[in-house]
């Protein structure tokens, strides 16, 4: 494909767009999939074959619309009517209403802060186009910063462009990009690797699904600017196993940018060529650790190895390697687009941009959310959030999945970046914001994340291996009431040496959720320790007895 | 020879010292009579660092890090410190954390006198575990006609695995499983006897740590492990063109 082409492509599907009077999208991201949406998409599809719709009203299932809690959601365009909770029994008075009068009964107000107080960059076509389809990314301008790229820049000015936007990691480390592609690029290999680490475990994190998801062609495309940035001609992506939605949809965007000469040999008729393939993880969280993920894509088994060297000089088959995240590359081509001042012109002074976070727990609208940094614990939680539900007073919120910490109601005006939320001792990770209310135990809280750590340890390293076992065994005899003062220091220590001495970052973090805790709900621990240690036996890895669960109709189950 | 290998010059526990940019932090500390306590490393395989031992605090360019001194290369201007008390400390610690998940009852060990798990408990003043033993159930594979692996002494340093893959050349040892449940293995979890790549060369039994591979008809304090043969090995192959 030439330059000429793309534009007269993305003309054409654009224009297309614009000639039909209705169109109809329907959630297919994976919360509404799970209400099955896929059978709504089809039901409607019946619907509108049946009153003769088909031509001028075509329906299609979206990525992720964000208010996950409404969903399945259905949208009407171009009149921008937004219908939640509906079900199959809905289709028929749905399709009716196409044109005339909306039905107020199952209308989501699209006015409310959670729409409005949102900067979509990264998530911008999430949603509104169907995913499957590379003419509907082609329409709303994919592959122009691409082309850009490639046509107008050289590769270190693309770096340089991607250094002044001040775009950081959005895998939870916060390393700068621009930084990353420069030592990717200075390194002196003719073979280079770029990865896109799509194997996000986190519980309660699920940004890079749905930009997966939902605009898999945007992050095909920042991948191919990658490797021209960095002089890399083959790129994986390493998406988790889990993720089938995710990979399904990759594998078919990168066959119809194959097909569309988007990829491949000589991109836009230019020297540059560039391949790209999906390999699926195994099931291991720490397979996303990037020198574990290295090992995962070589075929061997995913456990970290020490750092220096890093991937960046020595990855993947001893050839360096970019690894970006997913939500990382998804910013890229919105630099290249609207330019790096542009970019900057969001964010504090240190985080620049926005950042897309996943919004669950103990809060009135939970799903997907996009806010420039800086915007504050309580804006999200409260404004966006709708606030905690059912009466229910606020405790805490839980930022960065294991990894992370606990941030009290004190700490809700810290404006969202990376060191602000380092100085409160929880980190930004990947973008788990995870909301408790007073009915949470924050020992419960601590114990459930190394519970995660050590089913998730890899085994290498004795500290991680070992230490959270007995970390997890002493949560668990706090939380039943059975441990001492002693063991409360025994804990700290461990926390100490585990944070300090483990192998890889899982390690490292694995003790964040239990001190975090200890530094701002440090008397819920005290308060459930016993001054007369009980001889009882608890087996290492077991869990404290579950507390009753009530059953659909009252009963215990 | 051209002069291709740069030397830096780094400082460890208030010695001046220099090596070549190949070299590890180990390494060098080695050839300075510098003791740096090591489980998983051995002289001969490459580097794992898994077992956190050699941990050093390493101050580069005004930031101190704890490195395993095993897998870290040198670096020009390194400050190192080897045995700090905090370091003292979080050894025996870990010390602590492998005797409490394996079941190590050195009484009626093979290896007893001559165990390297033992002897770092020794030397480093490891007197108590404060932590509650896991006693797992692990089994014993006694189905090779002259060696025996024990899963309950082992400590999963990999030194088996490494010297079967990459001085032996059969890649029988593996490792399976993750988190507690992690095990070395053989083949694809065979017993050892129906493990086909085995060579029965016996390297694995005398580069093992513990007392977790032995070679039968030995009893209790009576298995001596021999090792000299790993550093030859590796000098002759790197020899060759």
């Amino acid at each position: 494909m030439n330059p000429e082409e793309l534009h007269q492509l993305a003309e054409q599907h654009a224009h297309a767009r614009t000639q039909i009077p209705h169109r109809i999208r329907v959630c297919a991201g994976s919360s509404c999939m799970g209400l099955h949406s896929d059978q709504l998409v089809n039901a409607i599809q019946r619907e509108l074959k049946q009153q003769g719709l088909e031509k001028t009203c075509p329906v299609s299932g979206v990525g992720c619309m964000g208010l996950c809690s409404a969903g399945p959601l259905v949208a009407i365009d171009p009149d921008g009517i937004l219908y939640q909770h509906v079900s199959e029994a809905d289709v028929s008075a749905i399709v009716a209403s196409v044109g005339n009068e909306p039905l107020e009964q199952l209308r989501c107000p699209t006015d409310i802060p959670f729409f409005t107080r949102q900067k979509r960059v990264v998530l911008e076509h999430c949603g509104q186009i169907d995913p499957e389809r590379i003419e509907d990314a082609l329409a709303v301008g994919g592959y122009t910063a691409l082309l850009t790229a490639l046509t107008e820049m050289t590769p270190a000015e693309v770096i340089t462009h991607v250094m002044r936007s001040g775009l950081r990691g959005r895998g939870g480390a916060g390393y700068p990009t621009g930084l990353k592609w420069t030592t990717v690029a200075k390194a002196r290999n003719p073979r280079k690797f770029v990865v896109c680490n799509g194997d996000e475990g986190d519980p309660g994190a699920f940004m890079d699904r749905g930009v997966m998801e939902g605009d898999p062609h945007r992050v095909i495309e920042a991948m191919a600017i990658a490797g021209y940035a960095v002089g890399a001609s083959e790129g994986y992506f390493f998406v988790r196993g889990e993720y089938t939605t995710s990979v399904k949809r990759l594998r078919k965007a990168i066959m119809q940018a194959e097909r569309n000469g988007l990829l491949g040999a000589n991109i836009f008729g230019t020297p540059f060529s560039f391949t790209l393939e999906v390999r699926l993880g195994a099931g291991a969280f720490v397979s996303g650790e990037e020198t574990a993920l290295i090992a995962s894509i070589e075929g061997r088994r995913g456990t970290p190895t020490p750092r220096p060297p890093y991937p960046a000089e020595q990855g993947l088959w001893g050839c360096p390697t970019l690894i970006n995240n997913v939500a990382t590359l998804a910013s890229i081509p919105p630099i290249i687009n609207h330019g790096s001042e542009w970019y900057a012109s969001m964010g504090t002074a240190n985080s620049k941009g926005t950042h897309v976070f996943a919004l669950t727990g103990k809060v009135v609208n939970t799903g997907l959310i996009e806010v420039p940094l800086g915007t504050t614990l309580r804006e999200v939680i409260f404004e966006i959030g709708g606030g905690i539900p059912n009466g229910h007073s606020f405790k805490a919120v839980q930022m960065g999945g294991p990894s992370g910490g606990c941030i009290p109601a004190e700490h809700l005006d810290t404006p969202l970046g990376y060191e602000a939320l380092q100085r409160i001792g929880a980190m930004m990770g990947s973008g788990g914001i995870l909301v408790l209310d007073d009915t949470s135990s924050m020992v419960e809280v601590a114990r459930f994340f190394m519970e995660f750590c050590m089913t998730e340890s890899c085994g290498k390293c004795v500290p991680c291996r070992v230490g959270t076992v007995q970390m997890h065994h002493l949560l668990t005899r706090i939380s039943t009431g059975t441990a001492t003062a002693h063991d409360l220091a025994l804990l700290e220590s461990l926390c100490d040496l585990v944070q300090h001495t483990s192998l890889c970052g899982l390690g490292r973090s694995a003790p964040n959720p239990v001190l975090s805790t200890l530094r701002y709900f440090r008397n819920e621990y005290e308060a459930s320790l016993t001054s007369t240690p009980s001889n009882e036996l608890i087996p290492l890895t077991a869990r404290p007895p579950a507390p009753p669960t009530q059953g659909p109709n009252g009963k215990g189950a | 020879m051209p002069s291709s290998v740069r030397v830096k010059t780094l400082r460890i526990d208030d010695l001046d010292v220099a090596g070549d940019e190949q070299q590890t932090i180990f390494d060098v500390a080695v050839e300075h009579a510098i003791p740096i306590p090591t489980l998983c490393h051995l002289d001969g395989l490459g580097a794992v660092g898994a077992c956190r031992m050699c941990l050093v605090e390493v101050t580069s360019a005004n930031q101190t890090r704890l490195q395993p001194a095993c897998a870290t290369p040198i670096e020009e201007g390194m400050q190192i410190v080897t045995n700090s008390p905090r370091l003292q400390e979080y050894r025996r610690m870990i010390l602590e954390l492998l005797f409490a998940e394996g079941n190590h009852v050195c009484a009626v060990c093979v290896s007893n006198g001559h165990c390297e798990l033992q002897g770092l408990a020794q030397s480093l003043g490891m007197t108590h575990v404060r932590f509650p033993y896991h006693y797992p159930q692990r089994s014993v594979d006694a189905s090779h006609r002259r060696f025996v692996v024990d899963h309950n002494r082992c400590i999963l340093c990999t030194r088996c695995v490494r010297v079967c893959a990459e001085i032996e050349g059969a890649h029988t040892w593996d490792v399976m499983g993750a988190s507690s449940q992690t095990q070395v293995i053989t083949d694809l979890n065979q017993p050892w006897a129906e493990a086909e790549t085995c060579t029965g060369c016996g390297k694995c039994i005398h580069v093992c740590p513990t007392g977790a591979l032995f070679e039968k008809g030995y009893s209790v304090a009576e298995m001596h492990k021999r090792r000299q043969f790993l550093p030859y090995l590796r000098a002759m192959r790197e020899r060759e063109p």
